[in-house]
């Protein structure tokens, strides 16, 4: 392997600004190529200059069993518009180029990277300047290779976490992860819900002080208002997730002149709610 | 078998568990569970009491009589599992896993459903085991079997239609997967085939193996030995591995799947995982996949709906890459012509996934000549696929008009 210098922990130093400055972090998550890929590039500077601390790409899989309707929609897209991994890269290239300190993951399924070969893919990810990855269907058990590629890319790997996991369980998948933990609010897929389980966020962050105090928690899945981000924050939340949310409003781009001026104003206000801590 | 051969939930490189975090802790429940049933003597009777009294077991194996005479080869026999209840071989799983999710206090459960042969199956078991049944069954699928959805409707199942992606087989999968990553505590997902994340595969093997164990009793009071050769067809692949599993060990005994070649393998219009798939990740299992160079599962084609999956059991890629089965494939023609000969000469009328079986089983039947005894897993019966025949322009009922 082409040795690959140790880039910076962008992930890690903004948690730690932010944490002085008293913040949670905004992860805002989109799907490359919706509508278009070069939309794609002025929705990463909107959600970025409205206040996003880090940007979660979503590379489009023919069957997202995580996903809701709406990123699900998104995706299928995407993917009939021929957006292919090649695009997602030269995405998050050009991004890296505007925001050289922006912290940067992509989320996709195992089948995208298994297909091209983890070490080709990720280090292609690395290459075009990506910090980590979310893969919602890699379980701890089936990856060995996922965590030491990652490991020696510098790349990190975000695990998820869910209300019904067991302590013991919870324990070694922080142990896996790096960057932060994604801890799941919900029992369900991605999309916009009413109901939020704060119980099991208040958990997690407890787990987390005992096992690794140093790995920040994310909370992700159904957080659709400002209201919601204070419950997280409040709950002890060091980032809250929000993607259907905003497919919603990028959805509405074909009809609607103010669409990036609307998701400007809806992730100021979401991102308002995390300074409140 | 090898070392590797089935070890902690793999076969070899292949199966696994690829799931979401929230399916982990009911995928564990369900695994300490069958575990539990598969030693209890109380579990085994109770099912051994609802396929015999309620679903029809044991099946014949019917010689062919009339069938082997106009090949002229070796002699063909039939596993009938398309006597069954229901008519197909779906319902051994779900009274099998109907019982298991008695046994874990699951009153829900949800099932997908490409034909609708496992929609009806998992509606029955349900109906008669008192538990509710929700089907999720793809848009395209409920037009072209809209019998099979008022068949599971009137057996008190609720149809969700699933609209997403090619709204077919592979989507209802995504679709209940979905459901039960919400539902997690009260449902049982009801799996049709022997695919999805470990421990499901083997699951599913295990209640569909009771074809394989009668055909090896069958066989010998019969003939008196064991079948040269048993063929089975191969989507998910639920029918050959429970006809295949018992002679693993049996050198003597071949094995043929028979996967469906739809318009041709080199046209791309086909749903053959085994022949011209390619290794990946799907619906929470490694195994082989039809799939683009980019990772994206591509959109299959059989005139067989329970036959259109672009993945395939991981036992089966591991006995095809151990070479202990061998994988073969049948176009959409030829399965039609199986299917007009075994209505001709036997008055049987099989599912069109049989008919890939049966007419791979034909043409080995000349090959190997007579005095060999090959079994053909009828999976199920034909009534369902009328329609789909005379929607074909090629089709009479002379059979394929020629060129």
């Amino acid at each position: 392997m082409i040795a690959i210098k140790n880039m910076d922990d962008r992930i890690g130093r903004k948690f730690s600004n932010l944490k002085e400055r008293k913040q949670a972090a905004l992860i805002c998550y989109m799907v490359a190529g919706f509508p278009d890929l070069k939309m794609s590039e002025a929705v990463i500077e909107t959600l970025v200059s409205a206040g996003a601390d880090m940007i979660e790409i979503g590379i489009p899989f023919s069957d997202p069993i995580a996903d809701g309707p709406l990123i699900q929609q998104a995706s299928h897209h995407a993917l009939t518009h021929g957006v292919r991994p090649q695009q997602c890269f030269e995405l998050a290239g050009a991004t890296r180029k505007i925001f050289p300190d922006l912290p940067l993951i992509f989320m996709t399924y195992s089948n995208i990277l298994y297909r091209t070969g983890f070490e080709d893919f990720m280090y292609k990810a690395r290459a075009s300047g990506i910090d980590g990855f979310i893969l919602p269907d890699m379980s701890i058990e089936e990856s060995e290779e996922y965590v030491k590629i990652s490991r020696e890319l510098g790349l990190a790997s975000v695990f998820i976490v869910s209300p019904n996991t067991k302590d013991n369980r919870a324990r070694r998948i922080m142990n896996a992860s790096t960057g932060f933990l994604y801890a799941v609010s919900v029992y369900g897929v991605t999309g916009v819900r009413s109901t939020l389980y704060d119980r099991s966020i208040k958990r997690i962050v407890k787990l987390r002080k005992i096992s690794n105090p140093f790995l920040p928690v994310a909370v992700g899945f159904g957080v659709q208002n400002p209201d919601q981000v204070s419950m997280m924050v409040g709950a002890g939340a060091d980032a809250v997730i929000i993607g259907s949310s905003l497919i919603n409003i990028i959805k509405t781009s074909e009809n609607n002149p103010n669409m990036l001026n609307d998701l400007h104003n809806f992730v100021l206000r979401m991102k308002n709610a995390c300074r409140h801590s | 078998m090898p070392k590797d051969y089935h070890n902690e939930g793999r076969f070899g490189i292949y199966g696994g568990r690829y799931i979401p975090e929230t399916l982990v802790p009911p995928i564990e429940e369900l695994e300490r569970a069958y575990a539990k049933s598969k030693k209890d003597p109380q579990f085994k009777s109770q099912l051994r009491y609802y396929l015999t009294e309620y679903a029809g077991r044991p099946t014949p194996l019917y010689y062919a009589q009339n069938l082997t005479r106009y090949i002229g080869g070796a002699r063909i026999y039939l596993k009938r599992e398309d006597l069954l209840h229901g008519g197909a071989h779906k319902i051994n799983n779900t009274l099998g896993q109907g019982l298991l999710a008695k046994q874990m206090g699951k009153q829900r459960i949800i099932a997908e459903t490409g034909a609708g042969q496992h929609g009806v199956a998992t509606s029955i078991a349900c109906a008669a085991l008192n538990l509710n049944a929700e089907v999720y069954m793809g848009l395209k699928d409920t037009r072209r079997q809209s019998q099979n959805v008022l068949r599971m409707e009137l057996l008190g199942a609720t149809v969700h239609e699933v609209s997403s992606g090619s709204q077919t087989l592979k989507d209802a999968i995504n679709e209940a997967l979905r459901d039960w990553i919400a539902n997690v505590e009260d449902t049982y997902y009801l799996i049709g085939s022997a695919v999805g994340p470990h421990p499901y595969p083997t699951i599913v093997r295990d209640f569909q193996s009771v074809i394989g164990s009668e055909i090896r009793n069958q066989a010998k009071e019969k003939f008196g030995r064991l079948p040269d050769a048993v063929v089975a067809c191969v989507g998910g692949g639920s029918n050959a591995i429970g006809s295949f599993y018992p002679f693993l060990n049996r050198e003597e005994v071949a094995l043929y799947g028979v996967e469906a070649g739809g318009k041709g393998i080199s046209t791309l219009k086909h749903s053959a995982s085994l022949n011209a798939g390619t290794v990946g990740v799907l619906h929470g299992m490694r195994s082989y996949l039809l799939q683009d160079k980019f990772g994206q599962i591509i959109n299959t084609h059989s005139i067989s709906a329970g036959l259109d999956y672009p993945g395939v059991g991981p036992e089966h890629a591991y006995l095809k890459d151990a070479r202990k089965a061998v994988y073969v494939s049948c176009t959409d023609r030829d399965a039609i012509n199986a299917f007009m000969a075994l209505c001709k000469y036997e008055g049987i009328i099989p599912a069109l996934e049989s008919s890939h079986a049966l007419a791979y089983a034909m043409k080995l039947a000349k090959k190997i000549g007579r005095n060999k005894n090959i079994v053909v897993t009828l999976s199920g019966r034909g009534d369902k696929d009328i329609n789909i025949l005379l929607e074909r322009k090629d089709f009479s009922r002379y059979g394929i008009k020629s060129g």
